[in-house]
């Protein structure tokens, strides 16, 4: 499954990724030797085996329905690059 | 009510429409979903935010037990299988009011998977509607977007709340069924307690998915018109969205599968601008989190903990109490109107020592005529009531002992919603008691005979009718508080010579 | 004023964490003393560039308050003990990058668990440490703040030292460097793919990377969340003993830490290894193994042996399938865990009055190095629609079968001997390819994949003068038995050699 140039593209628009002009065409052939190296993971047998779900047999735990966290506004806010009125600020959307 | 399928005419032929909703029920839950932040509606910016609902680097989710017990809960009462095994994925995309940059949710392994929901459409007959699945996920926050003239404003408060996506099967065919739809799965979600179903803070909407087809062909191109809130919109949203795809249709044009809104002011539906580019949500298992397991016992205690069901409600208020499909619908309607009519009912045969049988055909139409018209006047729901279930049955049971006529009892509802006072005082202070005592109703009798007895001669020659007149003379003789049974027996008599 | 003697501060920089713990309690010197030494050697090793912010008042307000109180007697396990913080870890007020343009400034309002719980137990801190970008990286190339440079040079075969740059190895390259260079006993480093092991083998240090779900991952900035553990880094492995423990425990904020009681490690090093069976995986023997690794090895071997253990011959046969599966769960995971980045609510935005989507494009190009934005592009395509079975569901799959490899491993033997990795140090630019040095990860890959306790601990010198470590795994939990076998090759090996000073 080799990549091309309109792949690139896409993947990079996906993951909010500006490529500067240059940069998608060396990433074709890089990202090419990497996935034909992992796609050898191809030949093994993997019927019947299942994903791995817990790194370390655990179980999850639950919480118990408690407010015990927010109320924190100013430290939520401190790093913003924008912030007006106790809002983040970005540029403007349009739905 | 008609069996007929809803259709809309094109200039070429008959088109069906196929809908499937998918609802966004917010769990009631105190705090989110994975964080312990609160989720009380209307706060300021930002101050029901925690560090992890900001995603801050490097916090963690930490899943809330209450709303795996409200999912299971709800699953439960839409007869739905309980996926002992669920997994919690992460959906991916960027927006503003998405922090961690994907959405906590559940694709590959939701909680609940298939059940099924029974609606009564208005002017329709009853359907069943099918279920394809509940699962669990994050809500997004807000953004605000006319505050400012350059800038979007976002509001993290809502980012993190638990919500049930609750996801129809595309069983739906008219607007009604829509509207029926979205009311029985807000009442059912109210009855579990799982959602306030208050559609107008955001606990609850849905996404609309409509096609048009010819009838019977295969389903057409789909589109899904985002957040409607509330009954009336869904069933506008299907209405206007269908009869546009016949107009582009029929003018030889092709439906986009792609977003839309609701324009609530203009009725219709357009595209969303801001989501032209396709998705790919690259969804995979949160491995922040741990596969979700359900014990037996836990799903047992969820099943014990349901309360009465509607529907099982409705079967029981006709079959068990006699009262006909229409009055057990409305008072089933809302878990609010049952509970009250049920604790008026039970007080109400406390009080009388009759059983509940003979006592709940005159309770229902009180509730639903008398209560229900002050209710109306006054522009409150039932928890807003003026009187309270013990109140109403202290009423109910003047009347079911005789010392009310149906009249009077009228009458003293109308001056405890005004007064505030209890039935008794009421009776008691105005005198409002009827009379039963054969005495006082025989005299008023021979006076109004004595005054008409060429009437007399009428009803004896054969005009039955004057028996009414008969009967409002005495009562009027009597000041309107004779029994009117008594009334109407004594006059049989009299007037039999 | 005594501590300003030269030589009594070097000594006490030499110092690993028991002895400063005995010597603190002993009263031979103060943990102000302890902090000042420390704080200058910082200070003079800036070329190493070991460290992206300094944080002096930090060390010497934990060294008043561990004084006050050792003298009242109740002072914590690691009171007055100053110690380096990889930068991976959020620290309440001092700024956070996780060695990335786009977290520059991002001051943290929390402490990570693992920083807390060290704190609480009288630790300070010295400054924050350089490493690979967001971790990705074997040789600290990536960081933004700067290259990390090894204190380690090559001896040439006149016996001078060279003058040609070696790495520290990555991604806990500034960890590695400062507890090689003697700027701390201690330091904490954090471990997706080998990022703890490698480089403490460059450098000639001892570092463990204990079981997934040992230390808390809260306040960590996350790369590849199925994958990273924090473990401590230190001169030698009672140390590496003694921090774990600090650093161990159940965290009820995140919800794949272990609730399992915290052993008294230290306790378990007696360097005895009588009844202990060591496996040794053929697949590890590649060809063309770098034959100075081979000796090691073999070394190794010959010394548990003469700890009392058997060795016995193991197969773990996908092996070969590690990295390609590492490399296809890590950057997916890594494409997901690093949206967050995105100029809304921290870090580097960068606005040039577009839309919201351009800002993002541009704050991300921006903010994230060259090694970052390869692995979410690579991460991004194997999730994207139509992929997800083939790669990232198969990859699962493979790391099922590789957990699997293991646990019937343990059925013939207790722990894995192995080398930490295929090579010594290398130069800054010697592995250009990305391929060539994802392959350093070869032999420490494996045991994260199934979320093993691993250890490096320094073995040998090449010809040249440069560690090699060797790698020491073991089954889930058994930190103890990996510690202990650290503890036998350490004794036996006699490692005492050191990073002449140069800077
Ligand atoms: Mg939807
Ligand atoms: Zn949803």
């Amino acid at each position: 499954m080799a990549v091309d140039l309109a792949t690139v593209t896409r993947i990079a628009k996906l993951a909010r990724l500006r490529l500067a002009p240059g940069e998608a065409e060396p990433l074709v052939a890089e990202l090419n030797g990497i996935l034909r190296w992992i796609e050898q993971l191809g030949e093994v047998d993997t019927a019947g085996v299942e994903p791995m779900a817990a790194v370390i047999p655990n179980h999850l735990r639950w919480r118990p329905d408690a407010v015990t966290d927010g109320g924190v506004a100013a430290a939520v806010l401190a790093n913003a690059p924008a912030s007006e009125a106790g809002f983040f600020a970005v540029p403007k959307v349009i739905e | 009510m008609s069996d007929a399928p809803f259709t809309i005419r094109g200039t070429t032929g008959d088109w069906e429409i196929v809908v499937g909703l998918e609802v966004h029920a917010q769990v009631t839950a105190k705090s989110k979903l994975f964080s312990g932040a609160a989720t009380a509606f209307g706060a300021a910016p930002n101050t029901q935010v925690s560090l992890v609902d900001a995603a801050m680097p490097g916090m963690l989710p930490v899943l809330n037990g209450e709303c795996v017990r409200q999912a299971v809960r709800t699953g439960l009462a839409l007869d739905a299988e309980i996926h002992r095994i669920s997994r919690f994925d992460r959906k991916n995309y960027f927006y503003a009011d998405l922090p961690q940059g994907y959405q906590i949710s559940q694709l590959y392994h939701p909680i609940v998977g298939e059940g099924h929901l029974d609606i009564e459409p208005e002017g329709e007959a009853p359907k069943r509607v099918g279920i394809e699945r509940l699962h669990l996920e994050q809500d997004a926050g807000k953004s605000v977007h006319d505050a400012h003239p350059a800038m979007t404003f976002v509001d993290l408060n809502r980012s993190g709340c638990a919500l049930m996506e609750i996801v129809s099967k595309p069983d739906i065919r008219s607007p009604a069924q829509a509207g029926a739809y979205v009311r029985a799965l807000r009442s059912l979600l109210r009855y579990v307690g799982s959602c306030d179903g208050n559609m107008e803070e955001g606990s609850m909407r849905a996404d609309v998915n409509v096609s048009v087809r010819r009838p019977g062909a295969a389903f057409g191109t789909r589109t899904e018109t985002k957040n409607v809130n509330s009954v009336r919109f869904v069933m506008a949203a299907v209405e206007a969205e269908a009869r546009r795809q016949v107009d582009v249709l029929e003018a030889g044009g092709t439906i986009v599968q792609e977003t839309r809104l609701f324009d609530p002011d203009r009725m219709t539906t357009r595209p969303m601008r801001s989501k032209a580019a396709a998705h790919d949500y690259r969804y995979f298992p949160d491995p922040d989190l741990l596969p979700v397991e359900l014990s037996e016992t836990f799903v047992a205690d969820c099943a014990a903990s349901l309360p009465e069901l509607p529907v099982a409600k409705r079967s029981r208020y006709v079959e068990a109490l006699g009262l006909t499909p229409y009055d057990a619908a409305v008072l089933t309607a809302e878990r609010e109107t049952a509970d009250w009519f049920e604790a008026l009912l039970a007080d109400l045969v406390r009080r009388t020592g009759k059983p509940a049988t003979e006592l709940a055909k005159p309770a229902s139409n009180w509730v639903t005529g008398e209560l229900f018209a002050v209710l109306k006047r006054t522009g409150g729901g039932i928890e807003a009531s003026p009187v309270s279930p013990e109140g109403a049955a202290e009423l109910l049971a003047l009347v079911a002992d005789r010392t009310l006529s149906g009249s009077l009892a009228k009458q003293v509802f109308e001056a405890m919603v005004e007064t505030g006072d209890s039935a008794a005082a009421i009776v008691d202070a105005r005198g409002l008691r009827q009379v039963s005592d054969t005495g006082a109703i025989d005299a008023a009798i021979a006076g109004i005979l004595a005054a008409n007895t060429d009437k007399i001669a009428e009803y004896r020659g054969g005009k039955d009718k004057l028996f009414g007149f008969f009967v409002g003379q005495t009562m009027r003789a009597m000041a309107g508080k004779a029994d009117p049974a008594v009334v109407n027996d004594r006059l049989k008599t009299a007037l039999a010579g | 004023m005594e501590w300003r003697d030269a030589n009594r501060m070097t000594a006490l920089t030499d110092l690993t964490l028991a002895a400063m713990r005995d010597g603190l309690r002993a009263r031979s010197f103060s943990a102000a003393e302890l902090a000042q030494a420390h704080i200058a050697a910082v200070e003079a090793a800036r070329p190493l560039n070991a460290f992206i912010v300094e944080t002096p008042d930090h060390a010497l307000k934990a060294a008043a308050a561990a004084d006050a109180a050792l003298a009242r007697g109740e002072a914590g396990p690691l009171a007055g003990v100053p110690l380096g913080i990889k930068d991976l870890f959020a620290t309440e007020g001092v700024q956070t990058t996780a060695g990335s343009k786009i977290l520059e400034g991002f001051v943290p309002p929390y402490e990570s668990t693992v920083t807390a719980k060290l704190f609480a137990a009288g630790a300070g801190m010295l400054g924050k440490l350089n490493m690979d970008q967001f971790a990705m990286g074997s040789s600290n190339e990536t960081s933004a703040f700067g290259e990390v440079v090894s204190p380690w040079r090559a001896r040439q075969p006149d016996g001078a030292l060279s003058n040609r740059v070696l790495v520290p190895g990555g991604s806990s390259g500034g960890s590695s460097a400062a507890v090689a260079a003697r700027l701390c006993a201690g330091a904490t480093g954090t471990d997706t793919g080998g990022s703890i092991r490698q480089p403490a083998a460059f450098t000639g240090i001892a570092g463990i990377k204990p079981t997934y779900g040992r230390c808390s991952r809260w306040g960590v900035v996350a790369f590849a969340s199925s994958l990273d553990q924090a473990g401590p880094m230190t001169r030698d492995v009672r140390d590496c003993a003694i921090l774990l423990q600090a650093m161990s425990g159940f965290d009820p904020k995140d919800a794949t830490s272990l609730d399992a009681p915290v052993p008294d490690w230290e306790a378990a090093l007696t360097g005895d290894l009588r009844g202990v069976r060591v496996g040794v995986p053929r697949e590890y023997r590649l060809d063309g193994i770098d034959p100075e690794i081979a000796a090691m090895w073999d070394a190794g071997l010959a010394w548990v042996k003469d700890a009392g253990a058997t060795v016995v011959d193991v197969s773990l046969p996908h092996t070969k399938y590690a990295l390609p599966a590492y490399y296809i769960v890590a950057p997916a995971e890594a494409s997901s865990n690093l949206a967050r980045y995105d100029g809304v609510r921290y870090g580097l935005r960068v606005n040039e009055g577009g839309s919201l989507d351009a800002m993002y494009e541009a704050t991300r190009a921006a903010g994230f190095g060259p090694e970052v934005k390869r692995r979410i592009m690579i991460g991004t395509y194997v999730l994207s629609a139509g992929f997800y079975d083939a790669y990232y569901r198969q990859a699962q799959k493979v790391r099922t079968l590789i957990a699997r490899d293991f646990a019937r491993a343990w059925e013939s033997c207790d722990v894995l001997l192995t080398p930490t990795a295929p090579s010594a140090a290398f130069s800054p630019g010697d592995k250009a390819d990305p391929l060539a040095m994802y392959l350093n990860d070869v032999f420490t890959v494996p045991s994260s994949l199934a979320g093993l306790p691993a250890m490096s601990v320094p073995a040998a010198l090449t010809a040249t003068g440069l560690p090699l470590g060797l790698q020491v795994i073991g089954r889930p939990l058994d930190e103890a038995g990996v510690l202990n076998a650290g503890f036998a090759l350490e004794r036996a090996a006699g490692f005492a050699a050191r990073p002449e000073r140069w800077w």
